[in-house]
């Protein structure tokens, strides 16, 4: 069966990419020296169905493949890619990649031997979601339609769109290090339009992770899926103008976890910190955040979106802590900088594709779980926003400014929660927003698998969560 | 004929034999180098080419997509049964198809697209300008310490095209870009800003010390950024900033989101949706533009369309399937991702200038915001509503006075259109989207 095959064995017998060669290709890379050669193969299979106005008007499905070559002298990098598989062409890309360095050879190039990932299995590999029917795919978009239209009269349209991937990756270094992997991926979304008095409202929501297609009749069901959408866009119909300036803000358990993602995650990627363009420069080892907080990125969790076998380097990922109780305690390496830092690499060197370059990145980043009740939390809040689902957020890396979309959030008054408001974004600054965190939940949720991570043009897929947590000073940047 | 015309026509003519009723093929072919520098020293070279293909069938009404990287006849062969598997499988919509074959175009004009200087960039020489620019920024002030790096991008893509109407048509493009981003320490805390230049040949490229000098003055004006207190005043958008605002409008005048009643300009064809000041035009023919092609992804003649004129709605932005769900006729608008069905994008989107230079904008107003950077998604095209972070300099009376940050600029689009009460002379000519500077009334800045 051959979606048993290693990834490795898959390059080598349908593109006859044999061990010598890879050793040859190194040595190519490294022929004018250089610390240090890596190559990223990388066969990317992916299909998509979208349905609107109850037709499928469209499906998609694409081969992209291709290998990088990389060549790091001190902090020097230099890259070259190519679609062409052939020895030719592969030959010419490390020739390309290693002008970066200007001295004689470096031929001490570790024989290559398989990279020792624990036998780790973080998602499925008997069968990959891009092995299924499209009949079965089909099916699940229409559930989720049916689900959507159903919830309400109001709702006048759902579009649903189903997205996988297979993508087979093999990565070989001049330190012999030679790790392959299979890397599944599929998700489900569901957008929803309602109208009401002639105000229209859209209401969004997706889930999945790296998992098989059953994963959609077991953990998030396209019904799920297609009510929360309708019921977000029917709930905007009510909704009043938001309020402005600053105020206490609760923020529900998961998805908003994206707060970390913005305010935090970036901040503490290695590349900044190395090169002192974070707003968090200079400040592991000092308080960051209330004592009530501590944050990870973990790599390891089965079937996470945001999880990962291995990096795009050949790293086995692992779970990091970033904040431990308040504290500052660690950043998210590559192996350039791991390498220059004399850090441990952490397993979050990683690309959009063959034809990018890795850089740090986040995984799966969330919150442990305090000891707040969630009630509590809202009862302790006298006037106030609770957000519960966002959209995107982003930051400004220097000056340690995020903000984050929120799309569904109501306010509170005197302990409960009351009317729904209409979105609005919340602004803060990284290094001080967990200072205000005074409640942590105790109902840790991850999000559904919806997220993509945008940094320097690379897009790649993460996680976020927290539990519910109450911040005593955000800006909300509301109307009224 | 060149190679890549070749084979988009034989993939089309091999899909009328496999039964595909109507077909469309795109093959591009790219090469680029890229090089990075920071704090004097080479940071990374990239070079390398692509290629991609991309095939779309209909069986009747009911269309398949694919694409690939691999441009072997083989790897062709595989993806268009792939695709006329997928339309076997699709809706039959009574509006899917290629274009009608006499809106197709024939002769296409040169745009001036391409220059073979573009590609001819060595990686030495980009170093060369990423330095220059980069030393020029940290030379204006000490407090210029650090640097994220300045950048050098060169490359050359071409695009044929082929469908089963017999259209076929190819577009050469060549550009170059610089990019520079110093970082300001002062007291602690850190700023950074940015500038660029780009083009279709380097000869058009600003100099790189110029660049690196209006980056530095972006970054200096930002340190010391405090946060304002929660006010409802009048916000000034720079060329930059406002460039952000056409792409708001882009998106909601864009078919796609009309005819799926997505957008708060759904219905308003013919009706006053903004400022008598406020006229955008979206022309797809300039010469050497960055927006220009002589044909859009279907094969449609490009051709300038006046959108919104002096505040009236005058047309939305359409490809084939947008303009027949709406009863309209294509604008020649339509974009394709790869792996995608066609999508709706702009030409060039100028919004006209007008008489007041910013200077004369800026001194009208006694207390306000100039935004000179946004971040973040919170803006709804279903709604209008509008809510994203901002930094830049409060104005008071008629003046820049001091940075600001960490605030919020809110509103609704509806409003915000017709509240445009100044549009500058002063336009740019950087890209494909370029505006001058807005100025927009009654917004509230959320802050402290």
């Amino acid at each position: 069966m051959p979606s048993l095959r290693t990834a490795q064995e898959f390059f080598a017998s349908r593109y006859g990419v044999s061990s010598a060669d890879l050793e040859h290709y190194l040595a190519a890379a490294l022929s004018r020296g250089g610390d240090y050669a890596d190559l990223y193969f990388e066969h990317q299979a992916t299909s998509s169905i979208s349905l609107e106005e109850g037709l499928v008007k469209s499906a998609t499905q694409g081969i992209s493949l291709g290998v990088g070559v990389r060549v790091l002298s001190g902090e020097r990098t230099g890259y070259a890619y190519t679609d062409d598989l052939s020895r030719d062409r592969i030959l010419r890309a490390a020739h390309v990649a290693a002008h970066i360095a200007s001295g004689p050879a470096q031929t001490r190039i570790a024989g290559l031997r398989a990279s020792d990932l624990g036998g780790r299995s973080l998602y499925p590999a008997p069968q990959a979601p891009t092995d299924a029917e499209m009949a079965a795919k089909l099916a699940l978009v229409r559930r989720a339609e049916r689900a959507a239209r159903a919830w309400d009269a109001r709702v006048f349209q759902a579009r649903v769109g189903y997205a996988d991937e297979l993508r087979q990756v093999l990565v070989v270094g001049s330190d012999g290090r030679c790790a392959s992997d299979r890397q599944p991926m599929a998700r489900l979304s569901v957008l929803c339009l309602a109208r009401e008095n002639g105000a229209t409202e859209k209401g969004s929501a997706g889930g999945g992770g790296r998992v098989e297609l059953e994963f959609f009749d077991q953990e998030i069901t396209p019904e799920h899926l297609g009510v929360q959408a309708a019921r977000e866009a029917v709930q905007l119909l009510g909704a009043r103008p938001c309020p402005a300036g600053e105020m206490q803000v609760v923020l529900g358990p998961g998805w908003p976890g994206i707060l970390l993602h913005e305010a935090i995650g970036h901040g503490l990627e290695a590349d900044f910190n190395r090169k002192g363009t974070s707003a968090f420069t200079g400040l592991l080892g000092r308080r960051v955040a209330s004592e009530k907080c501590t944050v990870v990125d973990n790599g390891t969790l089965p079937g996470r979106r945001g999880s990962l076998n291995m990096d795009d380097e050949g790293t086995p990922t692992q779970c990091t802590t970033l904040i431990e109780r308040g504290i500052l305690k660690g950043y998210l390496q590559d192996h350039l900088s791991s390498h220059l830092t004399r850090a441990h690499a952490t397993g979050n060197g990683r690309r959009e594709s063959y034809a990018h370059m890795p850089m740090p990145r986040m995984t799966n980043t969330y919150m442990l779980a305090g000891e707040d009740d969630p009630a509590d939390i809202i009862r302790s809040v006298e006037r106030g926003l609770y957000a519960v689902n966002f959209g995107g957020g982003q930051v400004d890396i220097t000056n340690g400014k995020f903000v984050f979309s929120a799309s569904e959030c109501y306010l509170i008054e005197n302990g409960e929660v009351t009317a729904p408001v209409k979105g609005a974004t919340l602004i803060g600054n990284g290094p001080e927003v967990l200072t205000h965190v005074s409640m942590v939940g105790n109902d840790l949720r991850l999000d559904q698998g919806i997220g993509t991570c945008g940094k320097e043009g690379q897009s790649v897929p993460v996680g976020v969560g927290i539990p519910s947590l109450k911040v005593d000073r955000l800006t909300v940047g509301g109307t009224q | 004929m060149s190679r890549l015309l070749e084979l988009a026509q034989a993939v089309v003519a091999d899909a009328g034999r496999r039964g595909a009723s109507a077909a469309e093929c795109v093959v591009r072919a790219g090469r680029e180098l890229s090089v990075q520098v920071r704090m004097g020293a080479t940071e990374s070279i990239k070079q390398a080419e692509g290629n991609a293909l991309g095939i779309r069938v209909f069986r009747g009404r009911r269309a398949g997509v694919t694409y690939s990287s691999d441009l072997s006849p083989d790897a062709a062969a595989r993806m268009l049964d792939a695709a006329l598997a997928i339309a076997e499988a699709a809706s039959e919509d009574p509006f899917a198809g290629l274009p009608e074959p006499e809106l197709l175009g024939r002769a296409h004009p040169d745009l001036e697209l391409y220059s073979p200087a573009a590609a001819a960039v060595t990686p030495d020489q980009a170093l060369d300008w990423a330095l220059r620019a980069e030393r020029a920024a940290l030379d204006c002030d000490p407090r210029l310490s650090n640097s994220d790096g300045a950048s050098v991008e060169a490359g050359e893509t071409t695009k044929a095209l082929a469908n089963s109407h017999g259209f076929a048509g190819e577009v050469r493009r060549s550009s170059c870009s610089l990019s520079v981003v110093p970082i300001a320490v002062e007291n602690g805390s850190r700023q950074r800003d940015y500038w660029y230049t780009l083009g279709r040949e380097p000869d058009l490229l600003e100099a790189p010390e110029a660049v690196g000098r209006i980056a530095a003055q972006r970054t200096l004006r930002r340190l010391g950024a405090r946060k304002m207190p929660t006010a409802r005043v009048p916000v000034v958008f720079d060329p930059q900033a406002a460039r952000s605002l056409l792409g708001h409008v882009l998106e909601a005048v864009s078919g796609e989101a009309v005819y799926r009643e997505a957008s708060f300009l759904a219905g308003q064809l013919g009706t006053v949706v903004a400022a008598p000041s406020f006229t955008l035009v979206d022309d797809g023919l300039r010469p050497g533009g960055f927006g220009s092609s002589p044909f859009d992804a279907e094969g449609v003649p490009t051709r300038t369309t006046a959108v919104i004129s002096h505040g009236r709605l005058d047309s939305y932005l359409l490809n084939t399937y947008a303009a027949r769900k709406l009863s309209l006729t294509t604008t020649g608008n339509a974009a394709r991702p790869l792996a995608g069905a066609p999508s709706v994008s702009c030409g060039n989107l100028t919004l006209l200038p007008g008489s007041a230079s910013p200077q004369q904008i800026l001194g009208g107003i006694s207390q306000g915001l100039y935004v000179t950077e946004l971040i973040g998604f919170g803006v709804n095209a279903v709604t209008g509503d509008y809510s994203r972070g901002a930094c830049g300099l409060w104005i008071e009376n008629g003046a820049l006075a001091f940075p600001v940050e960490e605030i919020t600029i809110a509103g609704n689009l509806r409003d915000m259109l017709k509240n445009i009460a100044a549009v500058g002379n002063d336009l740019p000519n950087r890209g494909a989207v370029n505006a001058p500077t807005v100025l927009i009334e009654g917004m509230t800045v959320a802050g402290s």
